[in-house]
């Protein structure tokens, strides 16, 4: 047995090295969502085509998170590729951790990816990290409940709209909720949808001076409008809801609008997964009339750590995963619906692709935001539902805590506001500003 | 008794755990005492230089560090009470006659295998869940409104999850315990026509304290650190962040090492403090 | 007329047992239930207890995402490994401080009961870098090492206190055969603890496998053991709970298995000195 095993291997070995002079295995963490799912599905493929094996380190959100933050802050070198987003990128390369993917060769065509998701992926013109997939966020709503409820959503609809459509649609004895919004916990959960939104409403993390705004009234009038909403139209058991959750109760037909991460549309009409695929229709995320739009811009990326071994077979790897090639890989095996969206331009020229419901609304939304300015009055940080800067995640973290609590009833807006004010204030002092 | 010789014996096979426990603890407390004297932020290019006593000061400081002893400690000892009283009837209970008392405590001690991660997951989504838990349907089956655990009650939700999981060892250290009781004993008290309560009160418990500390001390020794069941559930929100937990977000989230460390140094000696009145207790109970 | 109520009190002592063990039980029993359901029947309003389409579907979508093998074997040699190399240096040390007592012994056993006191995050900075350091970064042997230092005293507290039950006289006659020390612990008094040796293997190979801050921490993809798959698990897009219950369940199962089998011989043990 043992003795079969190990011919086997040697077999292996034998046929990988035969197909590339290089064969390497690389260590790749990533996110378990879904496109990083089938990614992970589909690494045969990559392995066929260079002869580079993977092995997948592959963990929730929070967990990813803080595993590869310690491993790059340490200098681990566990990892070869790993899955970063918009916030981590421009802070990481600042601190010389990451290796500059400017010179992948011309076939990968790296003007290709849309500006939006290049510039929040940069360092002074140097690219960083790939993206996988590119979101904003958006209304995702059900059109049955809409018309029901005698209203028809408007392509860009305002925040007094839809607070009165998720009231109107609302019906707790069938367990329907007129909204889902973020409420759980975390800088990059409800922060990242409370920061989008307080955008929209001219509220900003910090003035020109980085002095906390907590105590404008502009997020006051942000916070109280989203528990007021939150209250009258929004689930039980809110303020434990993430993105995932969120999902979850829209696909199980019990919301009536979610705004969320633009990925989310092709799970929502997704026939296998979701009770509500065929009733589902999109709309920009709602503004105030001041000119700035309530969704943000994020992307996964893939980012090689500065020190790895195997960097010419990581460089591969990324190139492979980003490419328009593994786009339509994808879209040959699951329809285009289901390929990664929001990294390259050309996907979105795609006659195939236009085809897909959401593809228009996705694109529309990604490039109404604006990271360099991301809301009403001047800020001195880049980042639409983030800051940044290396605080930001502790900070936000804490400030999420304070919001959530709010929304669990277990404190008011005001008391929230202010607690958020004084720890925000504690910490960027402590970080030297 | 012993000689000499066997007294230099035993020096040299006690050597090799009380080495590398003494390095498990002095290595690792000696580099947590360095950074805890340094501003050292991994994500602002790592070592800033000395800090003093800032970040001591700046961690007591902080408004969540009183809160965080608080919920530490509410937990530590909710889950204690819960266990060590329900393990005390339990033991009782699985002590009587009984068909299939096997499979009984089988099923008793069956959550004493499951890691905490899982049993956070499950609890968390299959049971406290508002919509979708058991818990929800249960509650709307008998015409209520369900509640939403662990935003309304998360410390409860908490300390129910970690005693689910603790009461097993609980009750199967009671349980040795009563077994050894002197049968006779109780029966010739209960021919005297002592009372159950009063027969439980004077014969079992005294028994049984011995047992109870241990319970509590080793309880106590897991439960100062539990994570994952809050990381799991609430992510330190709703006044469920123990230090522990604020030491993880200080370290981790916020990537302030020297922050951190600081912390880490408190909780070393909170748990010194509360290791030298346990030992006290039991040292009486525990004849070395 | 005494038997029947002997007989009486059997039954309302089966009936409440049963009850509290099921009930205690139970959140068990609906995990392992729900892995076999489909998603949609895993959150059907009213939940379906027995009559529902059983199928395997999530186990082989499970499997097809990670492979359950490795994790599974990481686990094995984790928490076997550290056991083990706990008990061959404990049993020394808790030879010493059950038959040759000194004045300082149980404040040495209580001071290795303290270290385990030490809370991981706050340590989990240096002990990461010593572990670069050494290259033992998503390694076996790393993590067993840890595991043993953390088991450590709750394994030399267990067999102290199982020692101490064994008369010294027997040893003492060994000796005067002319066994060495050597001979004298490893055939004379192992073979008498086994029972406690055996208890206290099962709850600290118990304890390592559900450990979850340092095997998740110090772990890749080389040495990950279940608890890092379970991690892989936690909250996916959309619906989960049916795939969140079968991957909970391969998590748990070896262990709910092997405690089952051997729980005769983890309560023999398990008494921490507190009967006497």
């Amino acid at each position: 047995m043992q003795i079969k095993s190990s011919v086997a291997i040697a077999g292996m070995l034998a046929f990988a090295t035969a197909t590339s002079a290089f064969a390497e295995t690389i260590t790749v963490a990533t996110v378990n969502n879904g496109d990083m799912i089938r990614m992970q599905g589909l690494t045969e493929e990559f392995t066929a085509k260079t002869g580079h094996k993977v092995e997948w380190v592959t963990l929730e959100e929070n967990v990813l998170r803080q595993r590869v933050t310690q491993d790059v802050a340490a200098k681990g070198g566990q990892f070869d590729v790993m899955t970063i987003g918009m916030y981590e990128t421009p802070i990481w390369a600042k601190q010389g951790w990451l290796l500059s993917l400017n010179d992948l060769p011309a076939s990968y065509d790296i003007d290709d990816i849309l500006p939006a998701m290049r510039g929040g992926l940069s360092l002074d013109g140097q690219l960083y990290a790939a993206p996988f997939y590119g979101e904003s966020s958006m209304i995702m709503y059900r059109t049955d409940l809409m018309s029901k409820a005698g209203l028809e959503m408007p392509d860009a609809p305002t925040w007094d709209f839809v607070a009165d459509a998720a009231r109107k649609m609302t019906d707790k004895d069938n367990e329907i909720y007129g909204i889902c919004l973020r409420g759980k916990a975390g800088w990059g959960e409800n922060m990242a949808f409370l920061t989008a939104t307080a955008n929209s409403f001219g509220a900003r993390w910090f003035d020109e001076d980085w002095k906390p705004q907590f105590d404008s009234p502009e997020w006051k009038t942000t916070l109280t409008f989203y528990l007021d909403l939150m209250t009258d139209a929004g689930p039980p058991g809110a303020s434990t809801n993430g993105f995932n959750e969120n999902l979850s109760l829209f696909q199980q037909g019990k919301c009536g609008m979610w705004i969320d991460a633009t990925v989310a549309a092709s799970f929502v009409t997704n026939p296998k997964d979701s009770t509500v695929a065929d009733k589902v229709s999109f709309a920009l995320a709602p503004d105030t009339g001041m000119g700035k739009r309530g969704n943000w811009l994020w992307a996964w990326a893939l980012a090689i750590p500065a020190g790895t071994q195997k960097e010419a077979a990581a460089k591969e790897f990324i190139q492979w995963a980003t490419s328009k090639d593994y786009l339509a890989l994808v879209a040959s095996k699951e329809g285009w619906a289901n390929v990664p969206p929001g990294s390259r331009k050309s996907l979105y020229e795609n006659p195939d692709y236009a085809k897909v419901p959401f593809a228009k609304m996705t694109l529309d939304s990604i490039n109404s935001a604006d990271p360099t300015n991301p809301t009403v009055k001047p800020v001195p940080y880049i980042g639409v539902q983030f800051v940044a800067i290396p605080e930001f995640a502790g900070i936000a973290t804490q400030v999420g805590q304070e919001f959530s609590a709010a929304l669990a009833g277990q404190q008011t807006a005001d008391e929230a506001l202010a607690k958020a004010q004084a720890l925000t204030a504690e910490e960027m002092e402590a970080a030297g500003y | 008794m012993a000689t000499q010789q066997s007294r230099s014996a035993a020096r040299i096979m006690l050597a090799p755990a009380v080495i590398l426990l003494l390095g498990w603890m002095l290595v690792p407390l000696t580099m947590t005492l360095y950074f805890s004297f340094k501003k050292y932020l991994p994500l602002r290019g790592g070592d800033l230089g000395w800090a003093g006593f800032d970040n001591y000061v700046r961690f007591v400081t902080s408004s969540a560090f009183w809160p965080s002893i608080q919920s530490t400690l509410i937990i530590v000892i909710g889950v204690l009470l819960i266990t060590v009283v329900l393990g005390v009837l339990l033991a009782q209970l699985l002590d009587q006659p009984m068909w299939g008392q096997g499979i009984v405590r089988i099923l008793v001690i069956a959550p004493f295998f499951v890691m905490p991660t899982v049993s956070a997951l499950v609890w968390k989504n299959m049971f406290m869940d508002p919509v979708n838990g058991l818990l929800a349907h249960l509650w709307k089956f008998f015409g209520a409104q369900p509640v939403e655990w662990l935003s309304d009650a998360p410390l409860f939700s908490i300390i129910m999850i970690v005693s689910w999981q603790w009461l097993p060892f609980a009750t199967l250290i009671l349980l040795t315990a009563i077994q050894s009781l002197d049968s006779e004993q109780l029966e010739a008290a209960e021919m005297d026509g002592a009372p159950v309560l009063a027969r439980f009160g004077y014969i079992v418990l005294p028994h049984l304290s011995r047992a109870i500390a241990i319970v509590i001390l080793i309880q106590t020794i897991f439960l100062l650190s539990i994570f994952a069941e809050i990381f799991v559930t609430t992510g330190g929100a709703f006044g469920t962040r123990t230090l522990t937990y604020l030491i993880f977000q200080r370290v981790l989230e916020s990537q302030n090492v020297g922050l951190g460390s600081a912390g880490g140094v408190y909780a070393i000696v909170l748990a010194n403090i509360v290791a030298y009145f346990l030992m006290r207790i039991v040292g009486k109970n525990l004849d070395a | 007329m005494a038997k029947s109520f002997t007989n009486q009190r059997m039954i309302i002592n089966t009936v409440v047992a049963w009850g509290i063990g099921l009930l205690i039980f139970f959140p068990i029993l609906w995990t392992i239930l729900t892995s076999f359901k489909t998603e949609a029947q895993a959150i059907n309003d009213p939940p379906l207890f027995l009559g529902f389409d059983w199928t395997l579907e999530n186990y082989s979508i499970v499997q097809e995402r990670s492979d359950y093998m490795r994790f599974l074997m990481n686990s094995v040699i984790i928490a076997g490994g550290s056991t083990l190399l706990g008990i061959v240096i404990a049993i020394p040390a808790a030879w010493s401080m059950a038959f040759v007592p000194s004045r300082r012994t149980k404040d040495i056993l209580l001071w290795m009961l303290s270290t385990k006191m030490l809370p991981a995050v706050g340590v989990l900075y240096p002990i990461y870098l010593l572990f670069i350091k050494f290259g033992l970064l998503d390694t076996r042997l790393g993590l067993v090492i840890v595991m043993m230092l953390i088991n450590l005293p709750i394994i030399v507290w267990m067999l102290y206190t199982y020692f101490r039950e064994i008369p010294v006289e027997i040893l003492e006659a060994a000796r005067m055969d002319g066994a060495s020390l050597r001979e004298e612990l490893i055939y004379v008094l192992t073979p008498m603890a086994i029972p406690g040796i055996a208890s206290t293997v099962l709850l600290n190979f118990i304890l390592a496998w559900n450990e979850a801050f340092w095997t998740l921490n110090l772990t890749a993809a080389k040495a990950a053991p279940l608890t890092a798959f379970i991690a892989s698990y936690s909250s996916p897009e959309g619906l989960f709970y049916a795939k969140l219950s079968a991957a909970s369940t391969m998590a748990i199962a070896p262990i709910l298995i092997l405690g089952w089998f051997s729980q005769k011989q983890l309560v023999r043990g398990l008494t921490f000195g507190a009967v006497k």
